[in-house]
């Protein structure tokens, strides 16, 4: 009951953010806002289709962005054949379009891939993906080479009768779609199919005693996964009038992966806190470091070490704690816990950002500047600081850890009685 | 002729360096079950590691210290990272070496820069050792040879004459039969990942001034080396072995061949003309597509032999 209420404020936010921010004076919306937006929207239906994969059926697939870029990239074409008014279809159906080609390229693959899982899958994804790349470089008719391949939304058939001129009418279109998407999505989790991906995930052996063959299961599962990869490529395709080999890409596969686990493969609302939280950083972050990354890779591996469940899953994890009414008293174990952490992360994020100041930053000619004062980061200072503070951080951090997981598992152990 | 011999014995320079790489991760791979995505990386970093050393000691001291000090990384990653990450299933380790190589990349970057080092051959080797048809086949090349063969010499010789390899080679198949015998298995664990690591960074080390040093290396090699490993059958080390020459030669040779499928063609008198995706396809020469060939034959061999060249066992 509680989520389909979050859900519906999901939405509404998703519909009235854009005009909290807009121009009255202009009549304009905030360019910078629709971009963000629009770019969530396309990472939450890839993160989610990543997550068919990974969390479903346990295959970790690197090469989902192939099927990401190639529904871009069919994208640009059936745009400009549609301008051309050779393609009569309208505007909201083409992402459709981009999906079916999506599930063509995911067939093809899929029934090479999905013989092997684990590791040998991994590796053969990896080759199929860094084949796809490397040919997108390499043939200038369907890919246009390292200049990529543009188009005009503007095709004038709409059932709507929109323009598609606006980004505003572009991101509600984004929006119907990651909707439609998202509630497809999740309907096939409830199927069948959708239980016997989870099956073939945990039991192979006794999946396939039941009378079903794991590897049909996995070929099915990964060509859906490719049909909605495709239709969030069509997306990308829309907004930006332009595709280039970073769509499909291995560092776009990567974010799949990073985005799925970091929000939670085991809930499937964790890849759509994933992709919001990735994005939102990805947009803020990287404009103000060049170092971005680290953070991302640091998180990821602690993420595997202490919490494989993701943020979705450490959520879920309060669930029976808060149903017994007890959640009163994580509190002060949570207030005791941010110092620490702050300490830690203030030392940790210090010392990168001196370090990649002093390479990095040098070469591009910038200055460290921290509240309006500049940092000089050739001194001795700010280096013993950020590392006193990352140590004092890590060992308090760890002192404290501790008592909260005594308190935790005390509560546990309550509620559960 | 000359460029056969010429690029026969560049083949077989990249095909050994590429074989330094993959052994290690085959070895790996066979004993833990783990595939390390972080194993270029490892040979990214002992190619800065050996370029920074040698700017202070001279390069032959860096050729020992630097793949000392990858073992050591190793080791360490080992101990504090994936034996943790093992708790948490199979997948949880391939993601946690997949993180690395962010985090190793990104640290490359912070530490040396985004631009190439200027990581060269040391004088001493810096001549050509003889001249084969009026071109020169430089010295560092062969030395590249003789380091990779003593190399795999000496793997050899530790897997199959020593006490050590004959533990490790048991503990491959047998686990818990070895541990029931009383052998630290967890170490012997670390310790092949560490010899992993050690090689990776050899192979960085030599192959740091052949190639480039740039932070771009561990991305360029990764798919290759990740690519042959499949290729060879994964846990084979003489499919391994196949696989990396063969490799080797066809990167080598394909740079040279400047013939199209058209070109095949055009004696069957089928003439290509047009302009479209098709013609384009048939129409590049080997040349251009040569970085593509290594991905084209993994999966046309998985296609017809899902195991790999040499493969025993399904994953």
């Amino acid at each position: 009951m509680k989520s389909r209420w979050l859900i519906l404020a999901l939405i509404a936010v998703a519909i009235a953010l854009p005009w909290g921010f807009y121009d009255w004076q202009h009549h304009r919306h905030d360019g910078f806002l629709i971009s963000v937006l629009s770019q969530t929207g396309m990472m939450i239906i890839l993160a989610l289709s990543y997550n068919m994969l990974l969390g479903q059926a346990g295959l970790f697939s690197l090469c989902h962005a192939t099927f990401f870029g190639i529904g871009g990239y069919a994208m640009v074409h059936f745009l400009n054949a549609a301008g051309k008014d050779e393609l009569p279809v309208p505007m909201e159906f083409m992402p459709l379009l981009a999906g079916l080609s999506g599930l063509g390229l995911a067939i093809l693959f899929g029934a090479m891939a999905t013989k092997q899982r684990a590791t040998a899958f991994a590796m053969i994804t990896l080759g199929i993906g860094e084949l796809m790349a490397t040919a997108a470089l390499m043939f200038h008719h369907f890919f246009g080479g390292e200049g990529g391949v543009t188009t005009d939304r503007m095709i004038d058939n709409s059932l709507f009768g929109l323009t598609y001129s606006s980004g505003i009418q572009v991101y509600y279109l984004i929006v119907a779609w990651t909707l439609i998407a998202v509630a497809l999505m999740y309907f096939l989790t409830l199927t069948p199919l959708g239980r016997m991906a989870n099956a073939t995930r945990d039991n192979y052996e006794r999946a396939q005693f039941i009378g079903y063959d794991p590897r049909m299961v996995r070929f099915i599962q990964f060509a859906l996964s490719g049909f909605f990869a495709g239709i969030g490529g069509g997306l990308y395709a829309i907004t930006y009038e332009i595709v280039t080999f970073d769509a499909l890409a291995a560092p776009l596969s990567a974010n799949a992966l990073l985005m799925a686990y970091i929000g939670g493969t085991t809930v499937f609302g964790g890849p759509i806190l994933g992709a919001i939280l990735i994005t939102l950083l990805q947009s803020g972050v990287s404009l103000l470091s060049n170092s971005w990354l680290v953070y991302v890779g640091v998180m990821f591996i602690g993420m595997v070490i202490f919490a494989p469940s993701g943020l979705a899953g450490i959520i879920q994890a309060h669930g029976p704690i808060q149903r017994a009414g007890r959640l009163g008293r994580l509190t002060l174990p949570y207030l005791r816990l941010v110092v620490p952490t702050l300490a830690l992360l203030l030392g940790f994020v210090g010392l990168v950002e001196l370090m990649s100041f002093l390479t990095i930053g040098a070469a591009q000619d910038k200055k460290l500047v921290l509240f309006g004062s500049a940092i000089d980061v050739h001194a001795t200072m700010p280096w013993v600081v950020a590392s006193v503070s990352l140590v004092v951080g890590a060992l308090w951090l760890r002192f404290e850890a501790a008592g909260f997981h005594r308190i935790w598992e005390h509560l546990s152990a309550e509620v559960r009685r | 002729m000359e460029t056969l011999l010429i690029s026969l014995l560049n083949g077989l320079v990249y095909g050994m360096l590429l074989f330094m790489l993959a052994s290690g991760l085959t070895l790996i791979f066979s004993m833990m079950g783990v595939l390390n995505f972080a194993h270029a990386s490892i040979y990214m970093l002992g190619a800065y590691l050996a370029f920074t050393i040698s700017q202070f000691v001279g390069f032959f001291p860096a050729l020992i210290i630097s793949p000392i000090l990858c073992g050591l990384i190793g080791a360490a990653i080992e101990i504090w990272g994936l034996r943790r990450a093992h708790h948490n299933g199979h997948i949880a380790e391939l993601l946690f070496t997949f993180g690395l190589v962010f985090i190793i990349q990104r640290v490359v970057q912070m530490t040396w820069g985004m631009l190439p080092m200027a990581y060269r051959v040391p004088p001493s080797l810096d001549f050509p050792l003889f001249v084969l048809y009026g071109s020169n086949f430089p010295a560092y090349r062969g030395f590249m040879l003789v380091i990779s063969a003593a190399m795999l010499l000496g793997t050899w010789l530790l897997l199959k004459k020593t006490r050590v390899g004959l533990i490790i080679q048991a503990a491959l198949t047998h686990p818990h039969m070895v541990s029931a015998l009383g052998h630290n298995v967890p170490r012997v664990f670390t310790m092949v990942f560490a010899g992993g690591c050690v090689l990776a960074g050899l192979a960085g080390v030599i192959g740091g001034n052949y190639q480039t040093t740039e932070p771009g290396m561990a991305d360029s090699m990764g798919p290759i080396v990740f690519v042959v490993v499949v290729f060879g059958g994964l846990g084979s080390l003489a499919g391994c072995f196949v696989a990396s020459i063969v490799m080797g030669m066809i990167q080598t040779f394909a740079v040279v061949i400047d013939y199209s499928i058209a070109d095949l063609l055009r004696p069957l008198g089928l003439a290509i003309s047009g302009d479209t995706l098709l013609t384009e396809v048939l129409t590049v020469p080997v040349a251009r597509i040569g970085a593509l060939l290594p991905f084209v034959m993994m999966v046309t061999i998985l296609f017809f032999r899902p195991r790999g060249l040499m493969g025993m066992r399904d994953t």
